[in-house]
């Protein structure tokens, strides 16, 4: 891994933003408060609806929870599917392909229970 | 910093290298930005930005002069420091995951030799997947630290449509992994080299009328990947994180001046990804069809003379052609956003769960099959059916 890249790369655009940000701020200059209004989040001239004020629905909560599980059943075939020719080759191909099969015929299992059980409908 | 280079030479050469592929992506986004607008202007039947410079050119160099103009506004119910920490972050995934897609061929100076990206990684779609997923907290980090309820929504939504897409874009990707046996980019696209060639089943066929390209073997992963991308780098018609009629702007609301152009980098460089994957897994990467790259280098090295011309010339050739596949992937990027409609929330999901999600996994199964029973039985016709069989063959490998 060509660690030392990535972090000299990723401090150097870190380095950079952060640059531009102040250079803006410098032209720019810092708005001014002419008035109370001005420096308040956007709203279409009524009261201010905050972040906290404002309710969220459980179902992004439930897809993440899904995705999560779904996204770790996806990273547990890529390692099968990258040595799949290999393990052709040194004849136990049988053997991975029907057990990958049993772990897919899961994965399938449990989307079908997913859809079926109404975790996906939004409203 | 070993694995930058043996003497100063190459680290110096990959450090500048690194930096050159980075300013390379940020500078083309007013090039983008210019295509776009001219583009979506002669969709509409209309002229566009034609008044700075020859064809609106320098449009976007005057419309960024105009933003470090810009005051610099923070909400008072705003969290500061993630406020401005988020159009930072904004921009380290997109760059980052980028630099580890393959140009063109390597270059050889001498004893040293340069590959044309930012860096090569062994596991480069495993990087580029994780790296680019970042991008969800970019804007959970923009939604939150604004502390207005429309960012709130609008990140929520982005965040869940990402999520979501991932998953149908991971899974396309395992196809592809499979019929390569590799995680490495640049092997894969070596392995494109060539005349389509479809081996198994105990037959071997040759077909010399087209490039030995990714989209044949796997012509579903390609069209759930690319849509699958769009989602991810929230362009129409996948852009309900900013939906104007219903968000307002979505999790960039607060912002604006020079803290919304970074955003717009970020996302044009999550385009540009999709883009690079697009020509690396599925259209041959920089290799030009019936070429090989050693064919080339013998041209250099007729016409040139030297060996080193020969190289530089080789990389510059493949690096014009990967550049030719890229753009022509981001104008389609472009010009499917002014001509689809939105989709509704609920549509959206459905969608990636319920429509992209099982066509992948289908798609996975099929693949695993066909290869497994390629390598495992052959198929043996009746004498007349082989006859007829290979009349079909012969007429679509002839030369």
């Amino acid at each position: 891994m060509p660690l030392g890249g990535i972090i000299f790369i990723t401090v150097f655009i870190a380095v950079f933003g952060v640059i531009l940000i102040y250079l803006a701020r410098a032209i720019g200059g810092v708005a001014k408060r002419t008035s109370k209004a001005k420096m308040e989040i956007y709203e279409c001239g009524i009261e201010e609806i905050e972040k906290k004020d404002t309710k969220v629905s459980v179902k992004f909560y439930l897809t993440a929870i899904l995705f999560i599980l779904f996204d770790i059943e996806i990273i547990f075939m890529y390692p099968w599917a990258v040595n799949f020719r290999d393990f052709i080759a040194s004849g136990s191909g049988a053997f991975v392909f029907i057990s990958m099969m049993i772990f897919l015929a899961i994965f399938i299992y449990g989307l079908w229970w997913e859809i079926k059980s109404k975790a996906l409908e939004w409203d | 910093m070993t694995s930058m280079g043996t003497s100063s030479f190459e680290i110096t050469v990959n450090i500048i290298k690194t930096l050159a592929v980075f300013l390379m992506m940020v500078q083309a986004v007013p090039i983008l930005v210019w295509l776009e607008r001219r583009g979506s202007a002669f969709i509409q039947n209309r002229f566009g930005p034609n008044r700075v410079g020859p064809l609106g050119l320098v449009q976007l160099l005057a419309d960024a002069v105009k933003f470090l103009h810009k005051e610099d506004f923070v909400p008072d119910k705003a969290n500061r420091f993630l406020f401005y920490a988020a159009p930072v972050f904004a921009l380290i995934p997109a760059s980052i995951a980028y630099m580890a897609i393959p140009m063109s061929t390597p270059l050889i100076l001498g004893e040293s030799r340069f590959l044309i990206q930012g860096f090569e990684i062994n596991v480069g779609i495993v990087f580029i997947l994780g790296i680019s997923s970042l991008a969800a907290y970019t804007i959970l980090m923009a939604g939150w630290g604004s502390g207005s309820k429309f960012s709130l929504m609008g990140a929520m939504r982005a965040s869940a449509q990402i999520i979501s897409y991932e998953l149908a874009l991971g899974l396309s990707i395992v196809g592809v992994i499979m019929t390569y046996g590799t995680f490495n980019l640049t092997d894969m696209i070596t392995a494109q080299m060539g005349a389509l060639n479809f081996s198994g089943f105990g037959y071997t066929t040759t077909i010399s009328w087209l490039p030995n390209w990714g989209i044949f073997y796997q012509p579903v992963a390609a069209v759930i990947f690319f849509a699958a991308a769009f989602a991810e780098s929230n362009r129409l018609p996948f852009d309900l994180a900013e939906g104007e009629a219903e968000l307002v702007a979505g999790f960039h609301t607060e912002y604006g001046g020079f803290k919304m152009l970074m955003f717009f980098i970020g996302e044009y460089g999550h385009m540009m990804i999709a883009a690079g994957l697009m020509t690396t897994f599925f259209f041959g990467g920089y290799l030009i069809p019936y070429i090989t790259p050693d064919d080339v280098y013998q041209f250099g090295l007729n016409n040139f003379g030297s060996e080193t011309a020969a190289h530089i010339f080789n990389s510059a050739v493949h690096f014009l052609m990967y550049n030719v596949k890229f753009a022509l992937f981001l104008w389609i990027f472009i010009h499917v956003r002014w001509t689809l409609p939105r989709f509704r929330y609920d549509q959206l999901m459905d969608l990636g769960w319920k429509t992209m999600l099982p066509w992948a996994l289908g798609n996975t199964i099929v693949t695993s099959i066909v290869i497994f029973s390629a390598a495992y039985f052959s198929i043996s016709f009746p004498p007349a059916v082989e006859d007829v069989l290979k009349q079909i063959f012969k007429y679509f490998t002839r030369t």
